[in-house]
């Protein structure tokens, strides 16, 4: 490692570990994660990847080690927790709900409304406005803020989700597999979206398993295997070949 | 805003009318309105009287208790659960109501018993499934038997009656055509229609059945939203408990086999999806008449009492068919 981080780092885990009954998921886990950066996680199928992602979004809690956040110690016990510290998720299984509309999925437990408490009306016309614009700004390609999620293609729900995540000025933007469902068109335009994020000043935490991706887009990769986080590398200073040599074991760290 | 649409395909054009009314997907969405059309058309042609002015302030008023229990088992359904103690929760709310009234309650406090009845039962149906993780049907199921035997065990299985000039006006007066009890299932219809669709709590409701998942990862707490759905049930119920100690006169442990099995018809003839996520209360509202309206009906034009239940069954089915093309 080079001496580089005086800047704090905005993420680190520290010793984390989570086993799921008999499954070790996670063991002692440490990475970092710098602001400002797209920093990319690899690692096979079953490595923890989803795992460590559900930990830092609120979804599950470790059993061992600390996650810090912005150099605070983060306990998120609810993804509303880990929402409102500035971390959005955009989740593997695409955490859309089809039958509400691309405004009310934007929304989501955001809602703006009129007056306070239980009397509260949902403020309809401001939400599509806004939602209009979030889509706008990112230039995605979505019909209609007004059409239900179901109506959409893949390409279109991702897009959605990460204007979502992009979106309520997160500090921290996480993407598990986000082109894993993609066509090549529509990945081309979730990665300019994951390139628009790190511009405007989002930190990106990118589970990829396409290589040539990490490599583009990266500044940093940590390497994950069988539950150990067992690598990490500047972009500039790697390759390809020693990222997969990384995640098969060929090469030990 | 025309950024958007650069990159966007061509919106799809609206299908004409003729081509909407072959689509087996519009006869679903709106099976309970053509069906209770269509029942009216059949049953005044079968007999003249059946449009009669009280005829149809008869059905109005029949239909409140079907109405309130469908509002409140819509949205444990739009859950995707399922309240199968509806009619035993208001059975044993009207015997409590019975029984405080025997007591020397003011009535006033006899309706707020039973209400609170309804809504106790509602928030332990609905703990028991969301920090119990006991699915929603046996939950449900055990409390209808609980709540039947609880009718019991209170009324000591003797109807109590109930004399009170108040009830009485409540249920046989009106604003013409409307009874006070058709009235107040529509004030409660239009209010919870409010709270399912411009609330964050409705919005939450429709999430957490359409996906639990994806409602979880934004921070809704789908544990919470169970339980306040099935509140919602529980005091829905314990209000009809109230109008049916009203309609007869008297409190009743005898338990209405029926009834809960027709909300769920309601809902269901409604056009709401029993997976959850997608609800109205238009739709059940209108589902609750179309069976008011066939049960009416077929007394009318004198069919026996036995053959009700058949066609209700029938009805049900056809409709559960129709869903199966809904979009
Ligand atoms: N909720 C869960 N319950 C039980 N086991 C789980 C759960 N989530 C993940 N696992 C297990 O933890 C391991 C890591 O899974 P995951 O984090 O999804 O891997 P990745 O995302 O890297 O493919 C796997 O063996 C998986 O089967
Ligand atoms: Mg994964």
């Amino acid at each position: 490692m080079t001496a580089t981080t005086v800047t704090h780092d905005l993420v680190s885990v520290e010793n984390v570990s989570l086993s799921f009954g008999s499954v070790r998921a996670l063991r002692d886990v440490s990475l970092t994660l710098q602001p400002g950066e797209i920093t990319a996680l690899v690692g096979d199928n079953g490595a923890g990847k989803s795992t460590l992602v559900r930990c830092l979004s609120g979804i599950h809690r470790p059993d061992d080690g600390t996650v810090r956040f912005d150099g605070q110690p983060a306990h998120f016990s609810t993804p509303e927790d880990a929402r409102n510290a500035g971390i959005e998720t955009v989740h593997q299984n695409l955490a859309l709900v089809e039958d509400l509309t691309v405004w009310q999925n934007l929304f989501l437990n955001r809602e703006i409304v009129h007056g306070f408490g239980p009397l509260a009306i949902l403020d309809k016309r401001a939400m599509k406005r806004e939602a209009q614009r979030m889509v706008s700004t990112l230039a995605v390609n979505v019909p209609s803020v007004t059409s239900t999620v179901r109506r959409l293609s893949g390409g279109q729900r991702q897009a959605v989700s990460i204007c979502r995540a992009a979106g309520f000025s997160s500090k921290l933007v996480i993407m598990d597999e986000p082109t894993a469902a993609l066509g090549v068109q529509e990945t081309e335009r979730v990665e300019k979206l994951i390139t628009k994020l790190r511009e405007d000043g989002h930190a990106v935490l990118l589970i990829s398993h396409n290589f040539a991706q990490v490599m583009r887009l990266a500044d940093h990769v940590w390497v994950m295997r069988a539950g150990r986080c067992v690598a990490g590398r500047r972009i500039a200073q790697t390759t390809g070949e020693e990222i997969v040599a990384l995640i098969t074991g060929a090469q030990q760290s | 805003m025309t950024a958007t649409t650069v990159e966007a395909p061509p919106a799809p054009p609206a299908p004409a009318r003729s081509q909407r009314l072959r689509d087996p997907a519009f006869w679903a969405d709106w099976a309970a309105l053509v069906g209770l059309i269509g029942l009216t058309i059949v049953f005044q042609a079968l007999n003249s009287t059946f449009l009669s002015y009280g005829n149809v302030q008869s059905i109005l008023v029949a239909a409140a208790i079907l109405i309130i229990l469908s509002i409140g088992q819509t949205f444990t359904i739009a859950t995707g659960g399922i309240d199968l103690s509806v009619a035993s929760v208001m059975t044993f709310a009207a015997c409590a109501f019975g029984w405080a009234f025997t007591q020397g309650w003011a009535l006033p406090l006899c309706m707020v018993l039973a209400v609170v009845t309804g809504l106790v039962f509602g928030a332990v149906n609905g703990a028991l499934i969301a920090k119990g993780r006991i699915p929603d049907f046996v939950v449900t199921l055990g409390s209808l038997s609980a709540a039947s035997g609880l009718a019991l065990i209170l009324a000591d299985g003797k109807p109590t009656t109930v004399i009170s000039p108040f009830l009485l006006k409540f249920s046989t007066r009106g604003i013409g055509l409307f009874g006070w009890t058709f009235l107040l299932a529509v004030v409660i219809a239009v209010i919870t229609h409010v709270v399912l669709f411009n609330t964050r709590f409705g919005t939450h409701v429709l999430a957490a059945g359409g996906s639990p998942e994806a409602a979880t990862a934004t921070g809704i707490s789908t544990a919470r939203i169970k339980i306040a759905v099935y509140t919602v049930s529980g005091v829905l119920a314990g209000l009809s408990g109230i109008l049916l100690v009203a309609r007869i006169g008297a409190s009743s442990p005898a338990a209405d086999t029926t009834m809960t099995l027709n909300t769920v018809a309601a809902v269901v003839l409604g056009g709401v999806s029993l997976l959850g996520g997608r609800a109205t209360i238009v739709g059940p509202v209108l589902g609750a008449l179309v069976l008011t309206v066939l049960v009416n009906g077929l007394t009318l034009v004198g069919v026996s009492q036995f053959y009700q239940p058949l066609a209700v069954g029938i009805v049900v089915v056809l409709a559960a068919l129709l869903m199966r093309f809904q979009k």
